[in-house]
């Protein structure tokens, strides 16, 4: 795959694959940012794959820059994605619509469907986790149907709780913590993507697949109370 | 310290918060090695005062300071410690009595340290014999505001928060007023940049638009970043870019063409487009600037990047001693 190396300053080389969100592209990163990881090179800080491109941060005062440049273009060169199945999905609960999907029917008439099809045709896609960011455990997922891809909000809400189901013309994501946030709210999860007191305080990470599944709200309260964080709630199928 | 302060007192020995000043953070190096589950660095914005601090008490450099911001604290000790303070040039007040800043002083037991006025800069950064000894959070005492991470509770110190005191591990250096390291900003700082990482989704006079004149340090700025006000750069291939990385000191420019310079809290990802990165050795001035203050940029070679850390690490490391 194409690839060009810049650097970002003096402690960062950045990766670029091919400029297009898409699951080869993004698992070619992936698999680039995982081989660079595993070299555990000296100096280096942090590998962060996102879309299309990936950031490697290091310490210009204990890094070879020379011996880096050439393994980074190594692994550059011979990054495939990985072949087989695709991972089980992560399954995900949503309790959609009314309070907690606050924008459920601006979708659906965006969408000239009822509610009810927007759900079916958001919990019918096994979404390709393509990066994390924004805030801890955010994940990125898509890409999502085109007929329910509403763009995002124009003025953010300063507010949208944790747990909250969204969608951003074709990405879609849970927000892990209460923040501001732009994002087309149709539902929450009782599941937390991200608790640091957890043994594996994050749910997802990129190259995972995950598939939502509506519950009502009496199943979303059990959840909730059994604790969202609980493993079993989203576990792998 | 007296062993007297321990047996008298229930609980670890504590420094406490009589008044917490305008935004007072427990940091330390930072989060690393997360990002790829978007969880954001943190850490001082002036890491090279953070960590003189650590070495004027004794401290490894990796022990929580205080970030003190533009207002100080004023604050209590519990047993005697060895305490410094650096960065942002504060008068220091000791039981009323004014101590030195960049210099290692002796708090006593009961004692209390008020920051007064400031003289120069904006952040300043206190260390203790011992460090802040709040419970890391995934490997960090770094607080980030935004996602409540770190620190204590994730959020600024407030009136009447304890904050526990590690064991002080050794002597600190020798005692005497340092020269800083880090040549405080008069209200004004000319910065090194390096192009890119996306300096071609801007017209090619960018760089050069980018050196003209001086950008002010917007209002709402803050640890995430300085939103900037100056010549306006112009996009030739549009605003948005599919999300990636944010390295700390990249400049990215949303539709206004008003750069952003992303700071400590920065998000590990972004859409906009950067024109330029500051180079890793200036990120500490950077830090000691405020709003209204303004930034000159300018373009240096790689070599000149590299000489300038290489400078500051030999000026730390002959303060840190051996064992850092």
């Amino acid at each position: 795959m194409n690839y060009r190396i810049v650097p970002a300053g003096d402690s960062a080389l950045i990766v670029e694959f091919e400029e297009r969100i898409d699951a080869a592209v993004n698992a070619c990163t992936i698999a680039c940012a995982a081989a660079i990881q595993r070299a555990s090179l000296a100096g280096i800080r942090d590998v962060v794959p996102t879309y299309r491109s990936l950031a490697i941060y290091f310490d210009p005062l204990r890094t070879d820059s020379d011996a880096l440049m050439e393994r980074v273009t190594h692994e550059a060169e011979h990054a495939v994605a990985p072949g087989g199945a695709p991972p089980p999905p992560v399954r995900i609960p949503v309790c959609y619509g009314g309070e907690f999907g606050p924008d459920l029917h601006a979708v659906a008439s965006f969408a000239h469907l009822s509610p009810d099809e927007v759900v079916r045709v958001h919990t019918s896609a096994i979404y390709r986790v393509f990066m994390l960011g924004f805030v801890p455990g955010f994940a990125y997922l898509g890409l999502v149907d085109e007929r329910i891809a509403m763009p995002r909000h124009s003025t953010p809400r300063i507010r949208v709780p944790a747990g909250s189901v969204g969608l951003a013309g074709v990405q879609t994501g849970v927000y892990p913590a209460e923040t501001p946030g732009g994002w087309q709210l149709i539902g929450r999860t009782p599941v937390r993507p991200f608790d640091p007191a957890r043994a594996q305080p994050f749910l997802l990470k990129a190259g995972d697949a995950v598939e939502f599944y509506p519950i009502d709200r009496t199943e979303f309260d059990r959840l909730l109370e059994r604790g969202g964080n609980h493993r079993s709630a989203a576990a792998h199928d | 310290m007296t062993e007297d302060a321990h047996h008298l007192r229930p609980g670890a020995p504590a420094l406490v918060v009589v008044k917490p000043g305008m935004l007072t953070t427990i940091q330390d190096e930072g989060r690393w090695g997360l990002q790829a589950h978007g969880v954001p660095v943190a850490g001082p914005m002036d890491p090279v005062s953070h960590r003189l601090a650590n070495a004027l008490v004794g401290n490894d450099r990796g022990a929580a300071t205080l970030e003190v911001t533009l207002v100080g604290p004023e604050l209590e000790f519990d047993d005697e410690r060895i305490v410094a303070v650096t960065g942002a040039a504060f008068d220091l007040w000791l039981d009323g009595k004014s101590v030195p800043h960049n210099a290692a002083f002796t708090a006593a037991a009961g004692s209390r340290l008020r920051f007064g006025e400031r003289r120069l800069g904006a952040r300043a950064y206190l260390a203790v014999a011992g460090g802040i000894n709040v419970a890391p959070t995934l490997g960090s005492r770094a607080t980030h505001l935004i996602s409540a991470m770190g620190g204590l509770e994730g959020r600024a110190l407030r009136v009447a928060d304890r904050l526990p005191l590690g064991q002080p591990m050794r002597s600190p250096a020798a005692a005497g007023q340092r020269t800083p390291i880090v040549a405080l900003p008069d209200r004004h700082a000319r910065i090194r940049i390096r192009p890119g990482p996306q300096a071609e989704y801007f017209s090619p006079d960018a760089l050069e638009v980018l050196q003209s004149a001086p950008y002010v340090i917007a209002q709402h700025s803050d640890r995430m970043g300085f939103r900037l006000e100056g010549p306006p750069l112009t996009h030739h291939r549009g605003a948005d870019i599919i999300s990636d990385a944010t390295p700390l000191g990249v400049l990215q420019v949303p539709a206004s063409g008003q750069p952003i310079l992303l700071m400590a809290d920065r998000q590990t990802t972004g859409g906009y487009p950067k024109v330029a990165t500051v180079i890793s050795a200036d990120i500490a001035v950077a830090g000691q600037l405020g709003p209204s203050d303004t930034i000159t940029f300018t373009v240096c070679t790689p070599r000149e990047a590299l000489g300038a850390l290489i400078a500051q690490e030999r000026a730390l490391m002959a303060l840190e001693g051996p064992w850092s």
